[in-house]
Parts: structure tokens; sequence; C-alpha cells
């Protein structure tokens, strides 16, 4: 065997239901990693490109996508032209790609990530980097981050709401498929709270079903849109807030945790007496579907 | 019709059976019983060739078939000469298939003689960000830069359907703009099984954008003919055309062998539809007859036998006055014939030969090898379906192997059971059987020759076979095992 380096750089992707919250809980967990003095490096595989507005306080940033597009090639891109250094030294880069509709935006997650590796973007000194992928995970592409040698530790933002906890047990059955042939692990459910009933235990007991934790239950709050108007997170808006020692708190976790598991997803079934269980759900009562409340 | 049943001294319906489990004894037992229907032993007097036919290559076989896209491309739209073909995606599709099908083309030398070809040669940003555009533009440069092209044809590879571009509505929009047809043609490499639903899909293009959408501007005659699936390959159509025109028919128009697009989309106003290549043609001869009652028939140009049994068969379908040009004609060639054959049987008598072309030639081609004195051992397709084997079994001496998309190894292990004098099949298959010691003749595009349609065509094919199977050269190759 050749001698091989040491690699510390944790790679870590965050999955979600769309518009669950990944991206702003990424940047401000991000955020108080890098106020615990870690080197961070954010990659949005996202067409949105909105993976790095609160970091970088940018309406837009000049994606991969977007450059290849204008200079005809991705040889002719330089890496200074897509990183920008933001909020604590955060590396920054999106990857772009069409509006829906058109073209294939899983290629260019692919085209954007091969970009960074080929042209040096995973430099010894980061310490981790964040690939937070857009909500509605359609194709192979968006799988890019989890693929051999990428991200290994995945985290999945989701709430009590039942899509958001359906889409949750979806991801993990995703990773199941990569976990049992390479080194991805299932490293956390992030609970970002929506207020609904029993939201803490209701993700806890999923967790725990899924083999996993609930690594944290990041309370809702309105000082994260004040924060957002600023093109900011609430780290460097209000680091006395208490919002912001939420994500102190959830950097801090992430930094520490050493739960890394091969999921164990739940049969729908199994799902839906979870939901019953927690009053989420009604029991089975075909009289009810389909009748609107007017008319029940 | 019935066939004398022909028979091949030392093959019997036992030795090829036996031929054809030996073969298959080496396959893991899935791919075993998935070949195993697509090989059998010809039984000519129940006309049944028993094999299966059209499904999916079985993974891991080195199989001789191409793509959908190819058989749009190569074979339906590639050689209507006045048009420009794009080919839609990245640029080695468009390549690798320029030209090489050798479909000659009337025209003047360096100005219209040839095909217009372009491709949207796609790169990373164009899957990414969609194609559309870029064929909007396209479609903008190859007007004005081919000012003479009668329309254009679009022609979708892989990644334009993997990533839904629509170039239905780019070139529907673009026609209008440019006042030109522009045709899109669905015709992805990764859709069926083979090239066969190309085919397929470009006669359903045919049918849907071109025909009847012009007139001829000559006047109507009963003697209107159309000459389908004639690719001009080494200049089939235009001996094939002349021989029609000798016996008093009117070739309006030829699907697609130097076609030209306008006379393409009159056709519905013909009286016959003529075809040659059955596979890759019948379903526009069939939407024809359905929607213009224009009926349709068979015929084979290859070789005096089945030239004189095809021109009486289409006289048949006319009056006394072409059908005694027939005679006139056949009276006219038969001597010629004679000389030919007397002068290459001598040599040939005998000889075995094996085929693997697409999806009409072993049937069609086996009566010009027997006009020759030679047998025919072993005949396959890479793309045919139940019907061209209907067709085969009548032709195919009994007992013969018959095979359907056959790998690689298997054809080679038929090769070193039934030692034939000479293999008729493509380029990918030229090379290893050159090497085994066995003639070879790459029977897509005539191996550089042709014609070998018509009579003009028989005195070329008989040279050629000549020149293979009897080249000295086979005698100062030593086997160095
Ligand atoms: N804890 C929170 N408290 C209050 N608002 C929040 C919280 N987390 C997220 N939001 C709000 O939710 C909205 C959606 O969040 P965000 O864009 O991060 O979701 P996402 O999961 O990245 O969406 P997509 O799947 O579209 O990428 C944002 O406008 C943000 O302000
Ligand atoms: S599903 Fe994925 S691979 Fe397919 S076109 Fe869309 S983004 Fe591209
Ligand atoms: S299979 Fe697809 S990519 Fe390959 S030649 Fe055919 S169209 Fe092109
Ligand atoms: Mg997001």
């Amino acid at each position: 065997m050749w001698p091989q380096k040491e690699n510390t750089m944790r790679q870590i992707a965050i999955y979600g239901k769309g518009g669950i919250g990944k991206s702003t809980t990424t940047q401000n967990t991000v955020a108080g990693l890098a106020y615990l003095g870690k080197k961070v490096m954010i990659v949005g595989c996202d067409p949105k490109a909105d993976s790095t507005r609160l970091i970088l306080h940018a309406k837009a940033q000049n994606t991969v996508m977007d450059l290849v597009r204008e200079l005809g090639t991705v040889e002719d891109l330089e890496l200074e032209d897509v990183m920008k250094v933001g909020y604590g030294d955060t590396k920054c880069v999106e990857s772009g790609g069409p509006e829906p509709g058109v073209g294939c935006a899983g290629r260019g997650v692919i085209t954007a990530i091969n970009f960074l590796e080929e042209n040096g973007a995973y430099t010894d000194d980061l310490d981790f980097v964040f690939y937070d992928v857009l909500g509605d995970v359609v194709c192979g592409g968006f799988a890019m981050p989890i693929r051999e040698g990428k991200a290994e530790e995945i985290y999945i933002v989701c709430s009590g709401e039942m899509m958001a906890m359906y889409a949750a047990n979806n991801i993990a059955k995703g990773i199941l498929k990569y976990a049992t042939s390479g080194k991805v692990r299932l490293a956390g459910l992030i609970c970002n709270a929506r207020k609904t009933d029993k939201e803490f235990e209701l993700v806890s007991a999923l967790a725990a079903k899924l083999g996993t934790q609930m690594i944290h239950f990041v309370p809702r709050d309105n000082q994260v849109q004040r924060a957002e108007m600023r093109r900011m997170t609430v780290i460097e808006y209000s680091p006395e807030h208490p919002q912001a020692q939420e994500y102190r708190n959830l950097a801090e976790k992430i930094l520490n945790n050493k739960m890394l598991v091969i999921p164990t997803p739940l049969e729908m079934e199994e799902l839906e007496d979870l939901l019953m269980e927690f009053g989420i759900m009604e029991a089975e009562d075909e009289s009810v579907v389909g009748v609107a409340e007017a008319a029940a | 019709m019935s066939h004398p049943i022909k028979k091949i001294e030392g093959i019997t319906k036992e030795s090829t059976e036996e031929l054809i489990a030996k073969t298959l004894e080496v396959y893991p037992e899935k791919a075993k019983k998935k070949r195993a229907p697509h090989l059998g032993a010809n039984d000519q007097a129940s006309g049944c060739a028993a094999v299966k036919s059209n499904k999916k290559t079985v993974p891991g076989v080195m199989s001789a078939r191409g793509c959908a896209y190819a058989g749009a491309k190569g074979v339906v739209w590639g050689p209507i000469r006045d048009m420009v073909h794009v080919s839609h995606g990245p640029v080695g599709c468009g390549w690798y298939s320029w030209g090489t099908r050798r479909n000659l083309m009337t025209g003047k030398l360096g100005v219209d003689q040839f095909a217009m070809q372009f491709t949207s040669d796609f790169q990373e940003k164009d899957i990414v960000y969609g194609g559309d555009k870029k064929l909007k533009q396209l479609l903008i440069e190859a007007k004005e830069l081919f000012p003479l092209a009668k329309g254009i044809s679009v022609l979708s590879e892989c990644p334009v359907g993997l990533i839904g571009d629509d170039i239905n509505q780019t070139s529907r929009q673009a026609a209008k703009d440019l006042d030109l047809p522009i045709i899109p043609c669905n015709c992805e490499g990764f859709r069926g099984v083979s090239q066969s639903l190309g085919h397929h899909i470009s006669n359903d293009t045919i049918r849907d954008y071109i025909i009847g959408t012009r007139e001829f501007s000559e006047p109507e005659t009963p003697y209107d003919i159309s000459l389908i699936g004639d690719y001009n390959i080494g200049g089939d159509v235009w001996s094939a055309k002349a021989l029609l025109e000798e016996i008093g028919l009117n070739v309006k128009s030829v699907w697609t062998g130097d076609g030209e697009l306008e006379k393409i989309a009159a056709t519905h106003t013909v009286k016959l539809n003529l075809i040659h290549c059955y596979r890759s043609m019948n379903y526009m001869c069939k939407v024809m007859e359905e929607k213009f009652g224009i009926p349709w028939l068979e015929f084979n140009f290859f070789g005096p036998t089945k030239i004189r049994e095809s021109l009486r068969a289409i006289g048949e379908r006319f009056d006394q006055n072409i059908q005694d040009k027939v005679e006139q004609a056949i009276a006219k060639y038969d001597p010629i014939m004679q000389a030919i054959v007397d002068e290459y049987r001598p040599r040939l008598e005998g000889k075995k030969v094996m085929l693997l072309v697409g999806g009409l030639r072993p049937r069609h081609t086996i009566g010009a090898y027997e006009d020759l004195g030679m047998e025919c051992v072993g005949s396959g397709y890479e793309f045919a379906h139940n019907d061209d084997y209907e067709r085969t079994s009548p032709e195919m001496p009994d007992a013969t192997v018959v095979y359907d998309d056959p790998s690689e190894y298997e054809f080679e292990k038929f090769a070193h059971a039934l030692k034939p004098d000479l293999i008729g099949s493509g380029i990918k298959e030229k090379y290893v059987f050159q090497k085994m010691g066995i003639p070879f003749r790459q029977m897509h595009s005539w191996d550089y020759s042709g014609p070998y349609h018509g009579y003009q065509g028989f005195s070329v094919f008989a040279r050629d076979i000549d020149m293979a199977v009897n080249s000295p050269t086979w005698k100062l190759v030593e086997s160095p095992f």
C-alpha cells in the first residue's frame, strides 16, 4: 500500500424535503462552525443557487454552470471565478443550472463537482465541506455529493409534518442503497421546528426507528427572517440572540458527532403507525377519506 | 408459390441442432435459455425458420446491432439528398454515421452531390441548460449555408431524450420562421432493441410530416410507381430505376436512396409502390395502402433468376404493354447474364456462403449466390422480425442454421463447424473472419463496390464474389499455429 495521508476533512451532505430549511440551517450551522474556528466550504447543489447568500451577503453569485455557459466549456473556467469567500473565511461555490423545466440540473451538479475536484478546490486546510442539495431529488445527479469519495455523513432536515417525515424516510432508503456498497452513513435528523403537535417526541421517535438520533431541535424563530432580510446568518447578525446560540449548539454537536449509522428505513405501514401513535394521523377510516370538512 | 426443397450434403436437422446445442453449452444457464430460441434449423417445407426475433440482446455478448438513431440517420434519412440532416446531440453519433453507408447522390461534384449533414455538437452546457436554443440557431445557419436544401431533418441522439428537450416544438416554430419543412424525428438511440425501431419511427415521421404535402409537377400516368426501400448503396437505385424504366414504368420517386424530399412527399399519387427493403420501409407502404389505396409489391433485384421472377410479378400488375416490355427485357438480358454465369460459375460451383446482414439481404441475395452455383449454409439477421424469418425460410436450403442477432462467438462457432468459403456480413465481423482465413465481403456497403441491384449489379456482384473467394492471397497466408 502507498502511504496515505491522514485526511481529516469531513464532507457532509444535507438533504430534506423542499423548503424545509436546508439552506438556512446549513449556512447558520456553518457560521457556527466558523465561529468555533473551523474552515468550511459550502457547495450549493441547486440551480436556485441560494445556498451561500447568507454567508456572502450576496443576491446571487456567479455559479459554475453560468460561467460554463458564458465561456463555452468547463475547461476555460478558473477556480477563483466561482469560489468566493464569506463570513468566517468560509469558501462558497454554487453549481447553478437551468431554470425549472429545461435541460438537466442533475448533470449541472455533476459537472460542477467534477470541476471542483479537478481544480483542487478540496484543499487540505478545510475541516468541513457541506453540500446543500435541492429538496426534490429527482435523479442520480443529485446523489453526486454522496458518491464514492465525497460526503460520507448525511444529515436530514425535517420537521413534525407528515410529508417532511415521509421525505426523511425516503431519503434514508436512498442512503441505505449507497451505504451498503460504500462508506455513506446517516449522521442524524435535524428537526427544524414547524411548531406542530408533539414535534420533539415525534421526530425523536422517527430518528430512533431509523437507527439514528435527532441531533438537534432548532426552534422556529422570526429572528431567522430578520437576519435573512439583511442576507446574513443569525450568528453574524445577532450573535447574542438565543437563536444564534441554537445554531452554535448544533454546530458543536455536529463537530463532536460520532454516531454514523446505516439507516433502517421504515415500511410505509410502520411509518403510518408511528404517525397514528402520535395522533398526527387518524386510524384508517375509509368513510372520511376524500370527504370535505364542511360535508362531514 | 411452392418451392423445391433444397438439400445440402452433410447438413441435416440433427446435425444443425447438435451444432446449436454445442454452441450454447458455454453459456451460463440464463443466457443459454435466452439465446436458444433465437437459433434454429430451417424447416423449408413448412416455411418456418422458427426463431425468436426482435428481442433485447443478451447483456455481455458482442452483438452486431446498432441503435434507433443509426436506423433513422444511417438508413432512412441520410440518403435523402436535398435535405440537411441534423444529428442533434454530441458529435460522435453524427460523425461516425456520416456517409458510411455509401448512399450515392446525383448532382454536381462539390456543389450538391454530397450528404448535407450537421451536428449540434452538444457540450456540457447544452446538456445542463438544454439544447433548444442552440438548435434554433443551427437551423437558421443551416438554411443560410445551404440555400438549396429543400428541408431539414432533426434527428435526436440519446441525451436529447434524456434531458427532455422539445425538438418538436423548436422545429415547428423554426419551420414557420424559416418557411422550410423542418422535420423532428425522436429516434434516441436507447429506444427499442435495435436500429429497427429507428426505421419505424422514421417511417411514422414521414407519415406525420411529409407524405401528401406536395404534388408531382408532371401529369399522372397509369405507370407511375415509386421505388421504396432502395438506398442507392454503390448506385443500386440507378441500376434498378433504369431497369424499371426500361419496362415502361415511371419511377416518380425513390425512397430514400438519391431521394428528393418533394418527390417523396408526392408519392401518395403513384399507382404502385415497389418495395425492396421490406424490413425498413414496409410501414409506409402499409400507410399508403390504407390511407391512399396504393397497393404495394415486394420484389428482389439480386441475380438474374430473382430479377426475372420479380419483373414478371411486377408486369402482372400492369397491362399487356408493360408485360411485353418485361419479356423483351428478359430476352435481352438473359444471354448477357448467361455469359456472366458461364464465366464465373465454374470457379464458384459448390462454394459455400454464410450470411449475417441487417434485416433483408440474406434472404434476398441467396438467389444470386445460387445463380453462381454457390450454396448458402447459414443465414441470419441483426434486427429482423418474425415476418422476415417467414420470408427467409422458403429461400434457405432445408435444415441449415438460422441465427437471430447472433453473438460474435456464436457466429464464429458456426463458421468453424460449417467451413464456408465466403462470409457476407458487416464491418465489425470482417476482420475476425479474414484473420481466420475465410474470404469475406462487407454486405452492408458492398465493400466499397456496387451496385449489386439489377442486371447491371449482377455483373459487379459476380466479379466481387469471385475476387473474394478465389483470391490467391489466402494460399499465401500460413497459419502460425
Ligand atoms: N428555524 C427557522 N425559523 C424561521 N424560519 C425559518 C427557519 N428555518 C428556515 N426558515 C425559513 O424557511 C424558508 C425556507 O428555507 P430554506 O430556503 O432554507 O429551505 P430549503 O430546504 O433550503 O429549500 P429548498 O428545498 O427549496 O432548497 C426560508 O425563507 C427561511 O427563512
Ligand atoms: S431527471 Fe436528472 S438526469 Fe434527468 S434530465 Fe432531470 S436533472 Fe437531468
Ligand atoms: S446509442 Fe445514443 S449515443 Fe450511441 S450512437 Fe446511438 S444515439 Fe448516439
Ligand atoms: Mg435550499
